[in-house]
């Protein structure tokens, strides 16, 4: 299990990185963490000629504030907001979310946005970014765009990258006072990919909310509008008022056609949502 | 007395190595010339080759079958009656027969750089249908994996004592009951690196094995060179687990290689080539019933039992050691008059079934197990209650069971009762009847098995295959500033022997532990054994290195009498003295004399000097009977199908323990593998015979969080047949957890309506059978 002979490169600067990028002949890969990248390359399921670490750009770890978002740039570690280093706006959501990735040695080294260029279905930052209404930044040759996650992650293992385009920072929304978070998991052991995940991110106030099932075979499902889950209403009752059935119907519609998959996470929704409504301390992981 | 005899908890002396890193193992030599191979190995599970294309410009880096001109296939062969023979070609001939089978072996001066070249191999392959269910597999029609047998089938055999008899009992329960295939998974894979010796006109193996003296005598078979020529050398092994006990085609291709080349050659096993071509174990299929009084008295058990053995039989240990012992240990620790059981080893398109810890019992254990709580439930009485009333009893040791195995000693229902003290039985059922808060399940389980360790000549001979243990040796040897060597021919793969071992020898001549080395690993320096497996070392080895021991000891005591100027008769061996009536010398002394100052000894003195090899077997070689039973109370999720193992208590009787310490150990590292077995360990196979893991991703092991501190309690009941009464107890911890677990789950499911009878128990099968068990599984609300 050896990976085939590659060239390697780190550019000190986005403009180096991305003008690299345009001009390198062959199959060029990005490696930030490698958490993913590592075993491929060994299992030779990728055969690049050249590889582009990109922890070397300042730019990729830049961590900002803009009024109610916070920018994460796309090589911020797991580790990096399971600890705090980073500032958090969304009252901890990021944090329990990046506690509970794969291992300790798998978050120190792995990065959010590699998470998500990766776009394993059963990736913790898939749903929950989805959920938490995150955007992404890309930059490229034609400059730079700004994308919703559930329109960058276009199915598994696919996301809307063009050529020569790198994902430059992600964009977190905060999360305002009365909102409600829930996001829990469901793996085999503790530290595997989830077999289902469930994330609510409601706003009982204004009566809105996105919820998310994750760990299916694609993007994530999201209803972005979830009140069809709680009866057609979201309210402070939004615990009482979650009908399993409607998830179901979700599931059936977005093509899940086996029943305990379905019931696996609608289960798991469901508990999201209880969590949401009587959230557990910061200190525990959150596998189910 | 300094503790450090049989019977002390010591921490183990290799451990301060093993625990910085400076462990040797096969991987950490480096040879000067040194290259590395890599295989081409079969991607289809049974095809026909019709042509193997290799790159003009890689001709004289790759090897095919029609290179390796003289090489024999690995045979090994079965004396049962009946056996069909396999062949297992060293490189693929004419046809593949699983996954992973080599084709073509790659040498280069780097790994990526073979691998480079492997890369560059065609295959032309013509696709046969794939064997790979066991039980189709027996049909007719069958596809067919060694095409001159005429069937699938290794071996049949049958056994039946009585069975009629069970046939009026009032309680009749049948149940289909399976295990699934898994993988062994030692950290450390295997490793070979294979060096000619000019100087010595021999070939050096370093190999990862637990029997460098089996492998010298399958290499020799294999290559058709005399045992002179080969060395084996087994350096640190990161564990074995059975895994290590097998003499594998890349161990004959790697001497091959070598002999062809001239130089050093090295191939180290990675984990894809782990999990996907050879470490495979433990697949077993029970169609059982259990006759019952309707009080749980056992009448009879009829069993029909399956074993996927894979496509070829592993040297040295068959193909049908499982299936075959499937029948006489299927009665466990359990007395009923009346039993016929029926098995199969059946030769599939997958990796060939090696023995792993446990071997057949923790199968049977789990077939058995189940079965009695399904007996239970049919008879309205606690599972304790169904056990209580088999189990077999403390005054009939020592007990010949009905396929006349030999009971050594023990007081089964003793450690049943201390285990359901432990676990308090009481508690979980009042705690069960009260239900979660969370919405989960209690469950509570038991499991109870013996394990044979240590058997020998009497036994082995009846399976005829290509090793039978006789009389293990141990050599002792006082050096000349009073330390201690000893040599044996097994090798430790984790066990702890060189504590154990010194202290089996401390026990006798009071050297201290820390004074003792233990010289093993290598065929150039220690005396011929089978190795280390079926846990028989501390038995045997123990046994052996007790009696050089002895005879060192008497030889001390004859020169130090000398010394002292008294009669031997008059002196005795105290403490690391020889003690005359007027005086003392230690053994330093004694030492110091012989080889330093020969002329203060007695002029007939005996020549053989401070050096012995003896040989030993116990007084019966049918083995010795450890026990125990396990108690296991779990948390079911039943809408996630998580299970959360909440208690687990071990009652344990090893018989006398040399090293309680170690012996914790093995039990901690078995209930680990036994959990895997329960509830993650599982490798699958598509209807093309294509394995569905290659990783760790998708082949799950029990991590850290899901292995409970489990209470360990001993009873020591010592084997009248052994050396100092110590009983083999490396497997045992493997054996039970599957059916403490199972049982376990059942119990919390049973108000559900759900039994679950295949292992692992994943939370996907779990969630499948309550969902199957509901009234009215899943409302159709939409149109199909």
């Amino acid at each position: 299990m050896k990976p085939v002979a590659f060239a390697w490169e780190r550019p000190d600067s986005l403009a180096a990185l991305l003008a690299r990028l345009a001009e390198a002949p062959g199959n060029v890969k990005l490696i930030a963490g490698g958490q993913s990248l590592g075993p491929m390359l060994n299992l030779r399921l990728v055969e690049p000629d050249l590889i582009l670490d990109i922890t070397g750009v300042p730019e990729l770890r830049a961590v900002r504030v803009e009024s109610d978002t916070l920018v994460l740039g796309a090589c911020v570690t797991h580790a990096d907001i399971e600890d705090g280093r980073v500032r958090d706006l969304t009252r901890g959501a990021l944090r329990r979310v990046a506690a509970a990735i794969a291992y300790r040695p798998v978050r120190n080294r792995g990065t959010v946005g590699g998470s998500l260029v990766h776009a394993d279905p059963a990736a913790d930052w898939v749903s929950a970014l989805t959920a938490l209404g995150a955007e992404v930044e890309i930059a490229g040759p034609d400059g730079c765009r700004t994308l919703p996650v559930e329109r960058f992650v276009t199915g598994p293992l696919t996301v809307a990258l063009g050529r020569a385009e790198i994902l430059v920072a992600v964009r977190v929304p905060a999360l305002p006072a009365g909102a409600a978070w829930g996001y829990v998991k469901h793996c085999a052991k503790i530290g595997e990919f989830a077999h289902a995940i469930g994330a609510v991110r409601l706003e009982p106030g204004q009566g809105r909310g996105r919820a998310v099932i994750g760990a299916v075979e694609g993007p994530p499902v999201l209803l972005a509008d979830a009140r069809p889950l709680f009866g057609g209403r979201i309210g402070a009752d939004f615990a009482d008022r979650f009908d399993p059935a409607a998830a179901d119907a979700a599931l059936r519609a977005a093509g899940m056609t086996d029943a305990v998959e379905r019931h696996v996470h609608v289960t798991v929704l469901a508990r999201a949502v209880a969590q949401a409504a009587k959230p557990v301390p910061l200190n525990l992981p959150e596998a189910a | 007395m300094t503790g450090e005899g049989v019977g002390a908890r010591l921490p183990r002396k290799e451990d301060d190595r093993l625990m910085r890193g400076r462990g040797q193992y096969v991987a950490d030599i480096r040879l000067p010339g040194m290259q590395d191979v890599a295989f081409v190995r079969s991607p289809l599970a049974h095809a026909r080759i019709r042509a193997i294309h290799v790159p003009e410009a890689y001709r004289d880096r790759v090897f095919t079958a029609s290179d390796l001109a003289g090489v024999l296939p690995i045979r090994a062969v079965s004396g049962l009656p009946g056996f069909k023979v396999s062949e297992q070609p060293v490189l693929a001939t004419g046809k593949v027969r699983q996954v992973g089978e080599l084709v073509a072996l790659c040498v280069a001066p780097t790994r990526a750089e073979a691998e480079d070249i492997a890369a560059s191999v065609v295959l032309d392959l013509e696709e046969l249908p794939a064997v790979h269910d066991m039980l189709a597999a027996r049909e007719p029609g069958s596809a067919l994996v060694h095409e001159h047998w005429g069937d699938n089938v290794f071996l049949e055999t049958v056994v039946d004592v009585n069975f009629e008899s069970a046939l009026d009992a009032p309680i009749k329960v049948s149940r289909t009951i399976s295990t699934g295939r898994q993988c062994m998974a030692p950290i450390e894979g295997r490793g070979t690196v294979v060096q000619l010796d000019h100087r010595l006109d021999q070939l050096v193996v370093h190999t990862a094995t637990q029997m460098p003296h089996i492998v010298r005598n399958g290499l020799s078979e294999c290559l058709g060179i005399e045992q002179g020529r080969i060395r084996i050398v087994s350096p640190d092994v990161g564990g074995g687990f059975g895994y290590k006990a097998i003499l594998l085609a890349e161990d004959v291709a790697l001497a091959w290689l070598a002999l062809r080349c001239g130089h050093p050659v090295r191939w180290l096993e990675d984990r894809r080539e782990h999990l996907t071509a050879n470490a495979n174990c433990r697949e077993h299929h029970y169609r059982i019933t259990a006759y019952a009084e309707r009080d749980g008295t056992l009448r009879g058990i009829d069993c029909e039992a399956t074993v996927d053995s894979g496509a070829y039989s592993a040297y040295p240990f068959s193909a049908c050691l499982e299936a075959a012992q499937v029948a006489s240990i299927l009665p466990g620790p359990y007395d009923f008059p009346a039993y016929r059981c029926r098995t199969w080893s059946v030769a599939t398109n997958k990796c060939p079934i090696l023995p792993y810890r446990g071997v057949a019992r923790t199968g049977v254990c789990f077939a058995l197990e189940l079965v009695l709580d399904a007996v239970a439930r049919a008879a309205g009485i606690p599972p304790e209650a169904v056990r209580e009333k088999n189990l077999v009893r403390p005054e009939q040791m020592p007990f010949e069971n009905i396929t006349k195995k030999h009971f050594d000693s023990g007081d089964y229902p003793e450690a049943l009762a201390r285990a359901l003290k432990a676990i308090d039985v009481e508690a979980v059922r009042a705690r069960q009847r009260q239900g979660e808060p969370d919405g989960r399940r209690i469950g509570l389980g038991l499991s109870i098995y013996c394990e044979q360790a240590a058997h020998g000549t009497s036994v082995y001979s009846g399976w005829g295959i290509p090793m039978v243990p006789g009389h293990e040796q141990a050599s002792a040897r006082l050096t000349p500033d009073g330390g201690l060597e000893l040599r044996i021919g097994a090798h430790s793969h984790g066990q702890g022997l060189e504590t154990t071992l010194a202290q089996v020898a401390h026990e006798i001549l009071s050297v201290p532990v820390a004074r003792t080395r233990l010289v093993h690993g290598d065929t150039a320096m220690t005396p011929y054994s089978t190795g280390s497996w079926g846990s028989r070392v501390m038995v045997m080895a123990g046994g052996a290195v007790a009696a050089a021991c002895e005879e060192l000891r008497a030889r001390a005591v004859r020169i130090g009498a000398h010394l002292l100027q008294a009669r031997p008769e008059d002196c005795r061996f105290e403490g690391g003295h020889v003690v005359g009536p007027s005086g003392d010398i230690p053994l330093e002394a004694i030492a110091r004399t012989w080889y330093r100052r020969p002329q203060d000894l007695a002029p007939d003195t005996d020549p053989g000097g401070l050096e012995v090899t003896a040989g030993y077997k116990p007084v019966r070689d049918s083995g010795t009977f450890s026990y125990a039973a396990h108690a296991a109370v779990v948390a079911v999720d039943p809408d996630l199908g998580a299970v959360e193992i909440l208690d687990y208590v071990i009652v344990e009787d090893g018989g006398t323990l040399v090293n309680p310490l170690v012996v914790d150990g093995q039990i901690y590292g078995g209930l680990a593998q036994g959990i895997g077995t329960a509830l993650f360990e599982e490798m699958r196979f598509d209807d093309r015979g294509q394995p569905l893991a290659s990783t760790f991703a998708d082949y799950l092991l029990p991590g850290a969080a899901d292995v409970p501190m489990a209470r360990i309690d001993h009873m020591e009941t010592p084997s009248p047949y052994t050396r100092f009464g110590q009983k083999g107890i490396g497997e045992g911890g493997a054996i039970a957890p599957p059916a403490a677990l199972a049982n376990a789950v059942n119990d919390a499911l049973q108000p559900l309506g759900v039994e679950l009878l295949h292992s692992p128990i994943t939370p996907r099968r779990i969630v499948e059978a309550v969902l199957a068990a509901r009234p009215t599984p899943e409302p159709a609300r939409e149109a199909a």
